[in-house]
């Protein structure tokens, strides 16, 4: 914003930390994410992707390390703060609203990021905005035809879509997506590809992923966490030739958890 | 522009029956009267001031998903504010509803904002603890009655203009208890399908998913409990008038759990659930009591009916089932 040439990360994270008990979860992190990137951090199975990324979220506290984001120290705001701001997140396992239609997911998502919520008496409805973002939104999913559906009446692949969906109808600056392509066949796999595609042109994605294949197509720089540690961070095709990562990330099953 | 969210809401399908109820309702004491009925305008004033109570509990129940057991800590609380009152010799309607409101949502405040730090079992766990510390204050209270209750000579007196309504007279309590239970409803009519309606909802399906995309949960439920208790609140002040008295079974779990039963007879997260569950089972209760002693061994049975039967309560019985829709 200041027009400096080298502008500052988008999210710069130092020595986070997360302890449960004896077990170091997260040990000492550092992770920086530009604008406009795709930055992929990948992991064996326990390697501590899923507790930053709530960490990230904001959904666990951190016991030590910064976390700063767009120029400010997020470190301990509350979620709903970070979101407002331009940090929204997917969930592992899908979160939807199930009273709710698909469109109206769309809306709340819009909603919970526009103007006051705190009118109790006018029926959103009639707030044309919400709509119209939520409409733009369900064609970019490919969920047009959709829009009146209950969440119980989609695919599985559908219910992925519209989960990152939800977390980019706030415009955010940066999404965490968290494994978006879990449990998913070829063709879908294929399709939320296409979706990160047109998602990275409006925002910058932290993409925690397993399948590696997609992992070195998308992102611009790939971070490997291993127990906790970030152990390379790179080009893909840099940290893919990394011998350290080799032996830790395929070592995982004889190797320590 | 395709018609997806056109769903039919037929405004005037929707009004007709509220309306047709409102206007029974209006005309049921002269009904009464008619019949020489008189009695049982009592049973009535009751039905409306628990259905007030009930649908104040299901606002946070239902709309919020908050499977909150201490519930009758602010009924409670209300017909003692009230009953206090009255017993210094304070009749001022006004200041009865001002001290009702402002003691409950204070309470409200406090319970809620240690409970909401809570989930599931805990908060079920943590409301009946509250309730029932306020209970047995309520019995150690000597002054105000102690174990054996209050009783109350006078009533709320509210002067409109020249006139004064004394709700010692059962058909002005009646029309008073009947114009806030109307107002209630009105206004959970007008809240669910608002901005802050659907978010409340939203945080009832799934509160993570919906901090995530940016509402403040804690404090939305906060509102909601906030609310919630306060109109309890003034349902037992309309209670103390109705009955001349108050006892610490006021704020005992049964009182929460008569309650519940209401919601859940009723129709959770439904406008007019609190209101039929409250009808029918006091109905049935007056129905049963005079034909049997074992009142509650049926009421029972009608509970358990109803929750296999009908899961969305008896209201949910003539109201056709809908696409999931949050409005």
């Amino acid at each position: 914003m200041t027009g400096t040439a080298t502008a500052a990360p988008l999210l710069d994270v130092r020595g986070l930390e997360k302890r449960f008990g004896g077990l170091v979860a997260t040990d000492r992190v550092d992770l920086r994410v530009d604008g406009g990137e795709i930055h992929a951090l990948i992991g064996p199975n326990g390697a501590g992707k899923t507790t930053l990324v709530a960490q990230l979220g904001g959904q666990l506290a951190s016991d030590r390390g910064t976390i700063v984001f767009a120029g400010d120290d997020i470190t301990a705001w509350p979620t709903h703060r970070r979101a407002r701001h331009g940090l929204a997140r997917s969930f592992q396992t899908t979160r939807l609203f199930r009273s709710a239609s698909v469109i109206d997911n769309l809306a709340l998502a819009v909603q919970a990021v526009t103007g006051s919520n705190l009118d109790a008496w006018r029926p959103a409805r009639r707030d044309r905005a919400l709509f119209e973002r939520a409409r733009e939104l369900l064609d970019t999913l490919g969920l047009g035809a959709k829009a009146a559906h209950a969440i119980d009446q989609l695919s599985h692949g559908e219910r992925r879509a519209l989960e990152v969906g939800m977390t980019f109808a706030s415009r955010p600056r940066l999404l965490l997506l968290d494994e978006p392509m879990a449990g998913m066949g070829r063709d879908e796999s294929a399709r939320m590809e296409a979706l990160i595609g047109v998602v990275r042109t409006q925002c910058a994605v932290l993409l925690i992923e397993h399948d590696v294949d997609a992992v070195f197509r998308l992102a611009d720089r790939v971070s490997v966490l291993v127990g906790g540690r970030v152990v390379a961070s790179g080009t893909p095709g840099a940290v893919r030739s990394d011998p350290a990562v080799i032996a830790a990330y395929l070592g995982d099953d004889a190797g320590a958890a | 522009m395709a018609p997806i969210e056109a769903k039919p809401l037929g405004l005037r399908g929707a009004l007709l029956l509220p309306l047709c109820a409102l206007a029974i309702a209006i005309a049921l004491p002269f009904v009464l009267r008619a019949f020489g009925l008189d009695f049982y305008l009592s049973l009535a004033s009751r039905i409306v001031v628990y259905a007030i109570a009930a649908t104040s509990l299901n606002l946070v129940l239902g709309y919020a998903g908050l499977v909150s057991f201490g519930h009758a800590a602010f009924f409670g609380l209300g017909a003692y504010v009230t009953a206090i009152m009255i017993s210094e010799g304070v009749q001022s309607g006004p200041l009865h509803l001002a001290a009702t409101i402002a003691v409950t949502a204070l309470a409200a405040l406090v319970i809620g904002a240690i409970s909401l730090r809570t989930r599931g079992v805990y908060f079920i766990m943590i409301t009946l603890a509250f309730a029932q510390m306020l209970f047995y204050l309520a019995n150690s209270v000597k002054g105000y009655g102690g174990d054996e209750g209050l009783n109350i000579r006078a009533r709320s007196l509210f002067s409109l203009g020249p006139y004064l309504l004394d709700l010692k007279n059962p058909l002005a309590l009646y029309y008073v208890a009947l114009a806030v239970l109307v107002i209630a409803l009105v206004a959970l009519a007008r809240f669910a399908p608002s901005r802050f309606g659907r978010a409340v909802l939203a945080l009832r399906d799934d509160d993570v998913r919906a901090e995530a995309l940016g509402f403040p949960t804690y404090r939305y439920k906060l509102v909601v409990f906030v609310v919630a208790g306060a109109l309890g609140g003034i349902a037992g002040a309309l209670s103390v008038n109705l009955q001349g008295y108050v006892s610490p079974n006021a704020l005992h779990w049964t009182q929460s759990g008569t309650l519940m039963v209401m919601v859940i007879l009723g129709g959770v997260a439904t406008v007019s659930g609190g209101l039929a569950g409250a009808a029918v089972l006091l109905l049935l209760q007056e129905v049963l009591a005079t034909t049997t002693e074992h009142h509650e061994f049926w009421t029972g049975w009608v509970l358990l009916a109803v929750v296999l039967f009908a899961r969305q309560g008896i209201v949910g019985l003539w109201t056709r089932r809908r696409a999931p829709s949050l409005s």
